[in-house]
């Protein structure tokens, strides 16, 4: 790797940047070096398209600087970075596909006659540009007609034929196939030997330590670490990635009784192509399951095809006596007394405009039905009942959700599955972007719940919670639930390790 | 695939168009004359100018209904200034179409920069136009000027006695210059780009706000010309005329193979598409018993056609790129 002992190519100086309710970036450094591929890793909402945003200037950062060669600079805007020499491709191609190859390359600076574009010039130079990245097309074509490699490919070749310093790829791989990628990563090798900074981002591992050089972790909006890949292991990155710095108050809570008895639910064989692979899963009363893996390895995935958002294609669910579930529809999924919290509150979740009261009420309309109408008064009960319950801090059940802290958003959506007194709630990343406190309050929450009887799926990536509250933990990976371990096994270690186990190596 | 897919809907236009002449052809011979052609110039000159300004505002994936009362209020407009003032003909056009393309330029400011629906902006503007229209005057006004005299004797022989009047050549150059714009030069690129993705195009650096204003500007500057051409063809303004035309110019940009979803669209099939939809009404008088909503009716029936066309070609693309293509 290119040491230099002047400046570094891009540098990032104490980045802060604010969201309401969240601190996204908390005073992050960051270095590229000129001719290296440097990773940016991190779960969901950890912050790493936060700070690819603050350094495009996509996003007006809150404080901190920003250093290009040594000199302060300050983008405006993607276009304004890119005249800086700082180019972005991002997992969704962001080009013109009714466009053809040449048009898409050379849109705004065309070869221009008299006025005139020169459809020709603009091929030939088309075809130059696209040849040193080892692509030869025809670029008369429109984009469409090509595969979302080549795609990526182009997109690269614009960025950094319009920057040329720093090129900056958000999970370009995301939706390629190993030939595919091997395709992209030629280009990107090459790239780095010309000496361009490039700065990749992505949760596939392998990727990580086949083709970057150094590593930097966030986690929380906040830096963990920056390693050179080569003096890096798995276990080490899994280790940074989902951390363990969880509040003591937390971890010295003692876990329910494990639950014992018959089985609740039992799923068998339940699976769905290209989502996740089929497995079995049996869930008791008053029982804890948790799911540990990384972004993207199926934990999501394996929470939507229980509940029917994606519906499965094989395998069977039944009650504990025996009789059988029909699970194709989240309706189906609520009629069988399931609940789901989804992990993106505010895609997903919470609807932001609608106030703490109409939120908490909508599920438990959707179960009654539409034609019956839950009287105003009920509901107003029914929400202060559960703001008390659950601590919501609110002036009051009219403020509309949007204006709550996150952790308050996530109470009020706990609340909403609450009142439709489920029997099975799954819930993904419930501690996802709030504060410690609000965190611990959610972790008692849980606690609570199956205490009550209530049996729990809760998807996270704080290992560390997982082993506070779970009876049982499934490992899933490369879209296969790979390891359960229970009791006494449910450490961080256990998990780490079967985490961040190679492929071929079977855990059990 | 060797064709092109983007060439597929202008070539369908084309084999249609050739087809329906055919079928003209066989049934009254008098139809391949250079006359009938000439006549079809002539006739669909103003629909053709107005039509190429609409190719432009679906390419980029908007619409403008204002066109139709724009060219009414033009006509009246020129009609009013012709009998009021003594101002020279060319005179009243230059500030007819700077009105025009300023109140287009307008209707492309409010979309952008107010985040409006094209379609509910423009619809204000049709009856903002039309109303104009009506304060300037409510009856007809006949135009009688030297020049108009002038202009309408205009007209290059074609061989076989047909006549390309100035109007018919006027829509021919306009096609040929809006061909030109859309193909050729940066101003036409983006305008395909901002269709293909007004997000993705900003991002890389189309300017958005000042594309949009030109392209409504376009459009009112053309249904101006398309109005001074409708008042050469008709010798008079009349603020009650061209009602629906916004919707005869759509039609023709559809028939002529423009995705009405934006990003694809050629201005020559827009010609052919007008060429089309007149040969239709050229066929009825010819044959003279049937009712003029016949029209109409085949209109209905080749938009439906064509945009089940459209959506074919956008499954097949899709599917294919799926399939790894």
């Amino acid at each position: 790797m290119p040491q230099s002992d002047n400046q570094p190519l891009l540098r990032a100086r104490g980045l802060r940047k604010v969201f309401p309710g969240t601190i996204a970036l908390d005073g992050v450094d960051f270095w590229l070096e000129a001719g290296e591929v440097h990773a940016l890793l991190g779960e969901n909402g950890a912050g790493k398209s936060t700070l690819i945003k603050c350094l495009t200037g996509a996003y007006r950062r809150d404080g901190g600087d920003i250093l290009l060669n040594g000199d302060m600079i300050d983008p405006k805007g993607t276009i304004d970075a890119q005249a800086y020499g700082i180019g972005t491709v991002y997992q969704e191609v962001n080009l013109l596909p009714n466009l053809t190859v040449a048009e898409n390359l050379c849109l705004g600076h065309q070869p221009t006659r008299f006025g005139m574009i020169s459809t020709r010039a603009m091929n030939r130079r088309a075809r130059e540009v696209l040849s040193q990245f080892g692509l030869d097309i025809d670029v008369a074509r429109s984009l469409a007609s090509y595969s979302v490699a080549v795609q990526q490919v182009i997109a690269i070749a614009r960025a950094v034929t319009l920057s040329g310093k720093v090129l900056i790829l958000d999970e370009p791989t995301a939706s390629l196939d190993s030939h595919e990628v091997d395709l992209v990563f030629g280009v990107v090798r090459s790239l780095r030997e010309r000496g361009l900074g490039i700065i990749f981002i992505s949760h596939f591992l392998d990727q990580i330590f086949e083709i970057t050089d150094r590593v930097t972790v966030l986690r929380n909006g906040r830096l963990v670490g920056t390693e050179a890949t080569r003096d890096i292991d798995r276990v080490r990155l899994v280790n940074l990635m989902l951390g363990r710095e969880l509040e003591q108050e937390v971890r010295s809570h003692g876990k329910t009784h494990a639950a014992a008895g018959e089985p609740r639910l039992t799923f068998t064989g339940f699976g769905r192509k290209g989502s996740i692979e089929p497995f079995d899963l049996s869930i008791r009363p008053g029982e804890v399951v948790g799911i540990a893996g990384l972004l993207g390895s199926g934990r999501t995935e394996t929470a939507e095809v229980l509940f029917g958002v994606a519906a499965h294609d094989s395998g069977e669910a039944r009650r504990g006596d025996g009789t059988a579930l029909r699970l194709t529809s989240p309706r189906e999924a609520i009629a069988a007394g399931f609940g789901f919290c989804p992990e993106d509150r505010k895609t997903d979740g919470v609807i932001a405009d609608l106030t703490v009261r109409e939120n908490i009420a909508l599920a438990l309309q959707a179960r009654i039905g539409w034609m019956r109408r839950i009287p105003a008064r009920e509901q107003r009960a029914m929400a202060n009942d559960y703001i008390r319950k659950l601590d919501i801090r609110t002036p009051d059940a009219e403020k509309p959700v949007g204006l709550l802290s996150g952790g308050n958003q996530q109470k009020v959506m706990l609340a909403r599955w609450l009142v439709t007194n489920p029997s099975f709630l799954i819930l993904d990343e419930p501690t996802r972007g709030i504060d410690v406190g609000a965190h611990a309050e959610i972790i008692r929450l849980i606690e609570d719940l199956c205490a009550q009887g209530m049996s729990l799926l809760v998807i996270s990536s704080e290992l560390d919670e997982l082993v506070a509250y779970s009876h049982r933990v499934i490992v899933v990976r490369d879209r296969h639930h790979v390891a359960e371990l229970a009791g006494g096994d449910i450490t961080t270690d256990n998990m780490v390790r079967a985490i961040a186990a190679p492929e071929r190596e079977a855990i059990n | 695939m060797s064709l092109n897919a983007r060439l597929l809907p202008l070539a369908a236009t084309l084999v249609i168009f050739l087809v329906a002449y055919a079928v003209c052809y066989a049934q009254y011979p008098a139809m391949l004359s250079t006359r009938v052609i000439g006549n079809l110039l002539t006739d669909n000159a103003f629909l053709g100018i107005v039509a190429v300004g609409m190719t432009f505002v679906i390419i980029s994936g908007g619409i403008d209904l204002s066109v139709g009362s724009v060219i009414a209020f033009a006509g009246v407009f020129i009609a009013v200034m012709l009998r009021d003032t003594s101002l020279h003909p060319l005179t009243v056009f230059s500030l007819l179409l700077l009105l025009t393309t300023l109140f287009g330029a307008s209707m492309g400011a409010v979309i952008h920069y107010l985040e409006m629906p094209a379609f509910i902006v423009t619809l204000a503007g049709m009856f903002l136009a039309r109303g104009m229209a009506y304060v300037l005057s409510i009856d007809a006004v006949p135009i009688t000027h030297e020049f108009y005299d002038y202009m309408q004797r205009l007209y290059w022989l074609m061989p076989g006695k047909g006549r390309l009047t100035l109007i018919g050549g006027l829509m021919l150059l306009v096609v040929v210059a809006g061909s030109l714009l859309a193909h050729r030069t940066r101003f036409g690129m983006n305008v395909y780009a901002i269709g293909g993705g007004a997000q993705t195009a900003s991002l890389m650096g189309v300017p958005l706000a000042r594309t949009t204003m030109a392209i409504y500007a376009l459009s009112g500057l053309l249904a101006g010309l398309a109005g001074i051409v409708f008042s050469i063809y008709t010798s008079a303004g009349y603020s009650l005329a061209t009602v629906g035309v916004e919707l005869d110019a759509i039609a023709a940009v559809v028939i002529g193979g423009t995705l009405l979803t934006g990003g694809s669209g050629f201005v020559a099939g827009t010609l052919i598409g007008v060429l089309i939809m007149g040969l239709i009404q050229t066929y009825i008088i010819f044959d003279g018993s049937l009712s003029s909503w016949w029209t109409k009716i085949l209109i209905g029936m080749l938009l439906f056609a064509f945009i089940v066309l459209q959506k074919g070609l956008v499954w097949t693309t899709a599917k294919r790129r799926i399939a790894g293509g």
